[in-house]
């Protein structure tokens, strides 16, 4: 078990399959608010589902009606459980602020994998991996 | 970041999930970006209203804060909406009413300062639609962040802002000097140097040397161009805007801008005329002063326009139009006042092939929604056409 230290954004904890993004993600026009699937052609988890996962990547991108995007996301119960970034920025963090979803930054993502099981005690700021 | 008790309280809960969420969102913000507490403003202006930006998920989300209680404290306006078929119209409206069931003034202008909303030196706010944030920042001297849509919807709730960036003094400094030795005269040469210099800034703030604007409109156009092909939020012109006196901090980088770098982009966007199939004046929406020149230029011309001409301008300016006789003029010659929209936020690429406007950053916006773009003198625009 491996701790990670952050920062909280959003209050909350969630524990569930990492699935990380080395590129920052775009919400607006980037993920498929009904499904959850990712459709940004240029993002490395193109095709992958957020949808109960704890979605990992660097920085939110595009346009700051994204928040809106994770809002709906939420409500058409295809949300990520969690969200750890790098650098939180206005679109995700406050996102995640109406969206309810537990957030925390200030991690370095290259010490997650997808496909991990991970916990996000966003109250804390921890992020806590289990190894496989 | 320091919290108040009620501020406390309003995170709490204790004043409803509405305060609460719009407080959650500016304590989450004010924490990413370093802020020591709340400032209060004194207006808002909110991003995202329409429906081609925002669609279902945001009508969604604003549906939920309405009927959570959500009112704003502060005098609000919004941005400019889209026009759309019948059933975007539709989407449309249910959006205004949302937004006007908060408590905001429902006029929606990219220039709230021509009337609908109009900030002082010195005074805080939290605007979002980027040229009017450049324009109260750097024309009026009020101090505003370039503010998303939720995050100017929270302040406006709960009537305050972290106070970080652009608040602050000593991020009001200027970061690059720029020397104009272009001929930098007409409406259009602002565009083409705000869009030029959009281009190779970043995070800039730039001081400007050796321009001399005519008109306010032409301080108007420079920010919009410079923020929509970059991201500048404030500029200082020497002699010109109100803390040029106190821009300049350090020793800095310097630019020279000349007639080449502008005529760069003035050949970017140089669509022949039978490429073109309508006119638009007025990104950001036009002042009373610009729409008095059209109709001066229309009766020059002498008989009406064979494509359409829109000019678009907030409610305010458009009465203004009305009663001076001006859109009477306009209307005579195949011209249109479209009031508290805006094309660029419309599905405007379905419409038409090609557009003839005055504008850097309408240039810049149709051309990336795949539209042929003139962009030229408001005199040529309106006496070459055919």
């Amino acid at each position: 078990m491996k701790v990670l230290k952050g920062r909280k954004i959003t209050k909350g904890k969630a524990k569930g399959i990492a699935l990380v993004s080395q590129k920052p993600l775009s919400f607006l026009g980037g993920i498929d608010p009904k499904t959850g699937i990712v459709t940004d052609a240029e993002s490395d988890i193109k095709g992958e589902s957020v949808k109960d996962k704890i979605l990992v990547f660097p920085r939110g991108k595009g346009s700051t009606v994204g928040s809106y995007v994770i809002y709906q996301l939420k409500k058409n119960n295809v949300a990520p459980k969690a969200i750890v970034v790098e650098d939180a920025e206005t679109i995700v963090a406050t996102g995640a602020i109406i969206a309810e979803i537990p957030m925390v930054d200030k991690i370095d993502i290259k010490k997650i994998k997808s496909g991990q099981i991970i916990e996000v005690d966003a109250d804390k700021g921890d992020v806590i991996i289990h190894e496989k | 970041m320091y919290l108040t008790k009620e501020e406390e309280l309003i995170l709490a809960g204790e004043y409803g999930y509405a305060l609460q969420k719009a407080m959650e969102i500016l304590v989450a913000l004010g924490e990413i970006y370093g802020a020591d507490r709340l400032i209060p403003i004194k207006s808002a202006q909110i991003a995202g209203v329409s429906y081609k930006n925002i669609g279902d998920a945001g009508i969604e989300f604003l549906r939920d804060f309405v009927d959570a209680g959500a009112k704003v404290s502060v005098y609000t306006t919004l941005n400019p909406a889209g026009i759309g078929n019948e059933e975007f119209m539709e989407k449309q409206r249910e959006i205004l009413d949302l937004y006007k069931a908060m408590g905001i003034e429902v006029t929606s202008t990219c220039t709230p300062y021509y009337g609908a909303n109009i900030p002082k030196f010195g005074d805080h706010l939290a605007w979002s639609e980027s040229s009017a944030v450049s324009f109260a920042n750097s024309v009026l001297g009020a101090r505003t962040n370039r503010e998303g849509g939720p995050s100017s919807l929270a302040a406006a709730i709960v009537g305050k802002t972290p106070n970080y960036g652009l608040h602050l003094e000593e991020n009001r400094k200027a970061t690059v000097i720029i020397e104009v030795q272009a001929k930098v005269k007409d409406f259009v040469d602002y565009s083409f140097l705000g869009y030029y210099l959009g281009t190779v800034l970043k995070n800039d703030i730039p001081y400007f040397k050796g321009l001399k604007p005519e008109k306010m409109d032409y301080l108007k156009e420079l920010g919009a161009s410079m923020a929509a092909t970059g991201s500048i939020a404030l500029y200082h012109v020497e002699g010109e805007t109100p803390e040029y006196k106190t821009a300049i901090a350090d020793k800095l980088d310097k630019i020279q801008v000349d007639d080449r770098e502008l005529k760069e982009v003035k050949e970017r966007y140089n669509a022949d005329w039978n490429e073109i199939d309508a006119i638009l004046i007025g990104c950001p929406h036009a002042s009373i002063q610009e729409i008095k020149e059209i109709a001066e230029f229309l009766k020059m011309r002498g008989k009406p326009l064979k494509m359409p001409l829109f000019i678009t301008a907030s409610k305010v300016v458009k009465y203004l139009a009305d009663s001076l006789g001006y859109t009477e003029v306009i209307e005579r010659y195949n011209g249109r006042i479209i009031v508290d929209a805006c094309l660029i936020v419309s599905p405007i690429e379905s419409w038409y092939r090609g557009i003839a406007t005055n504008s850097g950053k309408a240039s810049f916006y149709f051309s990336s929604a795949g539209l042929k773009v003139r962009l030229d003198k408001t005199d040529r625009l309106i006496l070459e056409a055919p």
